[in-house]
């Protein structure tokens, strides 16, 4: 923004020169719509502690981003409303009774660490949320691992004991508590840690509602597809991201399930399981740390895809979307580079050799 | 270094060997050097500061020894001259260390060894002891030296608190505080590391700026 000066001025600037009124508000605005239903439900299913739970993640995101733009003496940029964004993703990733305190640190470290320190939105390398819930997962790798019942009784009235620890103190272990609250069938474990530890397989149907434990705003499939189907509806959403994830997750499951249907789950209940679904739709999605060619996307689809089936089988951890990701997330300037379209006119490198 | 920043208000040229290595050029804030004990060992602050001394001392004594014989060696075999010396002393702080004590000696592991290939020491003998006096070389040992122990103290105490609640094995929170696993994993050393130089930059900032203002 040059200074304005007397003389008249001619504006030079490139293509597009039609602007619609998509502002990245809207689109940031509207991507926090589709995720309300996911948030709504996540609370239904675990209580108040996971409406307290996103309260404070979002909350934590925004004051960090307002801090660091007063620290760098820049107007605030909290108004775009992509750090409510990343605040209502952190909370939906992390266990609903994860300790509140934990959550503001967790906040802090993806809007400063992940976002703020690389330039703000439009420069993070990686997804701002995902990088918060890498860090919880480093720092307290006991505390982002307990899980509670959904549907546990009482779970309007009473938080679950872990959310309300004090700053820096350890959550409370909580067995007694999980066995008074939980009801026949539903068990604290997620459908992702019974099979990696008790090779128990969970139903396809809860599964697809939602009324099983995990991560807060993970275990409904069907509301995390309906909020994309109004994002791809609406064309806020990069739809062939979220298809070549799931796509190759599924062809990768699908082939370990066809080599040995008795030691391997079967495809559906890995696409169905854990954080794929929440992380296929809205956080691979990320238009900052995805790829732009067209191929591009669906390679980058499909490193996550496979990734995430890769470390769920083979690797230590019970889920792997969130590792899966912020990989894709480090190698998509790559794949960009290397899906670079051929400008017309010019000759493919083989033929230019010949 | 010492003689081109004439102008500055340090009372002497040896005053000034000492305090670069503190501050304007510490070794690991400013000159981001010897990151890799920086990084491996300041999960306590035990080990820091027995890797910061142990590093100092090595310093000093090399410095020493090779600002003496400075004009006896030949310009192609310097380094190897350098390293000769400079192992000599890793080897006397190796036994030493195993001598004072045995659980600091297997903590500090191979990278007491490693204090030899330490680019902080072959740096100050190639810069600055290998073209100076011996006083200053041996002022400028023990700038660098104390500006590298006050680094890893400054990591090592850091990590030491959030990654353990303790410092130098003393509790500080009471038995229900929550570890900060990260922060004993190498991935915690980058972390922290990062955070200081980004304390040291904005402060260093703060500074221009108000010289500028004045």
């Amino acid at each position: 923004m040059s200074a304005p000066s007397l003389t008249p001025e001619i504006v030079l600037r490139t293509s597009p020169h039609l602007h619609s009124k998509r502002s990245v508000g809207v689109i940031m605005r509207n991507v926090v719509y589709a995720m309300l239903p996911v948030c709504a439900y996540a609370v239904y299913n675990f209580g108040i502690s996971v409406l307290a739970l996103l309260v404070v993640s979002t909350l934590s995101c925004v004051l960090t981003e307002h801090m660091f733009c007063r620290a760098a003496g820049r107007p605030s940029s909290i108004k775009d409303s992509s750090v409510i964004i990343t605040g209502i993703l952190l909370g939906l990733t992390l266990p609903p009774g994860f300790p509140l305190w934990m959550t503001a640190v967790g906040g802090f470290v993806a809007v400063g660490l992940g976002k703020m320190l690389f330039g703000g939105l439009g420069f993070n390398v990686f997804n701002p949320a995902l990088v918060g819930r890498a860090f919880l997962q480093a720092a307290f790798p006991t505390a982002i691992t307990t899980y509670t019942p959904a549907q546990a009784t009482g779970r309007f009235l009473e938080f679950i004991p872990t959310s309300l620890t004090l700053p820096f103190m350890q959550p409370p272990v909580i067995t007694d508590w999980v066995a008074k609250v939980r009801i026949d069938a539903f068990s604290g474990a997620t459908p992702l840690t019974a099979l990696k530890f008790d090779k128990v397989t969970t139903e396809i149907m809860p599964l697809f509602w939602g009324n099983v434990a995990g991560s807060a705003g993970e275990t409904s499939v069907i509301l995390i597809l309906l909020g994309g189907v109004y994002l791809v509806a609406r064309n806020f959403m990069d739809w062939r991201i979220t298809a070549s994830m799931l796509l190759s997750a599924m062809a990768m499951s699908g082939a370990f399930y066809l080599s040995n249907p008795t030691a391997f789950p079967n495809p559906l209940f890995m696409l169905f399981s854990g954080g794929l679904m929440l992380g296929a739709v809205f956080m691979a999605t990320d238009m900052v740390a995805s790829p732009v060619t067209p191929l591009g996307v669906w390679i980058y689809g499909a490193v996550m895809g496979v990734m995430t089936i890769l470390i769920r089988l083979l690797g230590g951890l019970p889920e792997g979307v969130m590792y899966a990701i912020l990989l894709a997330n480090a190698v998509s300037p790559a794949i960009d580079n290397l899906t670079q379209p051929r400008v017309y006119g010019t000759k493919k490198k083989a033929e230019a050799k010949a | 270094m010492g003689h081109d920043h004439g102008a500055t208000v340090s009372p002497s040229e040896n005053m000034e060997a000492f305090l670069n290595g503190l501050w304007k050029q510490n070794p690991v804030f400013v000159q981001v050097l010897g990151t890799c004990p920086t990084m491996a060992i300041t999960n306590s602050a035990r080990n820091a500061v027995a890797m910061g001394l142990a590093t100092l001392f090595v310093l000093v004594f090399s410095n020493m020894l090779i600002s003496m014989v400075r004009r006896l060696v030949q310009k192609q075999v310097r380094i190897a001259t350098y390293i000769l010396i400079i192992a000599t002393f890793v080897t006397m702080v190796d036994y030493i260390i195993k001598a004072v004590s045995i659980d600091v000696y297997k903590a500090l592991g191979p990278f007491i060894a490693l204090i030899v290939v330490n680019c902080i020491i072959l740096g100050r003998a190639e810069a600055f002891a290998g073209k100076n006096p011996v006083w200053q070389s041996i002022l400028d040992g023990f700038g660098m030296g104390i500006g590298f122990f006050i680094a890893l103290f400054c990591l090592g105490s850091v990590r030491e608190i959030l990654g353990a609640g303790t410092l130098f094995g003393f509790s500080l929170f009471g038995s229900n505080f929550q570890p900060w696993v990260l922060f004993l994993l190498p991935s915690g050393g980058f972390f922290t590391l990062a955070s200081w130089l980004l304390v040291f930059a904005w402060w260093k900032e703060r500074g221009k700026a108000k010289e500028a203002q004045a």
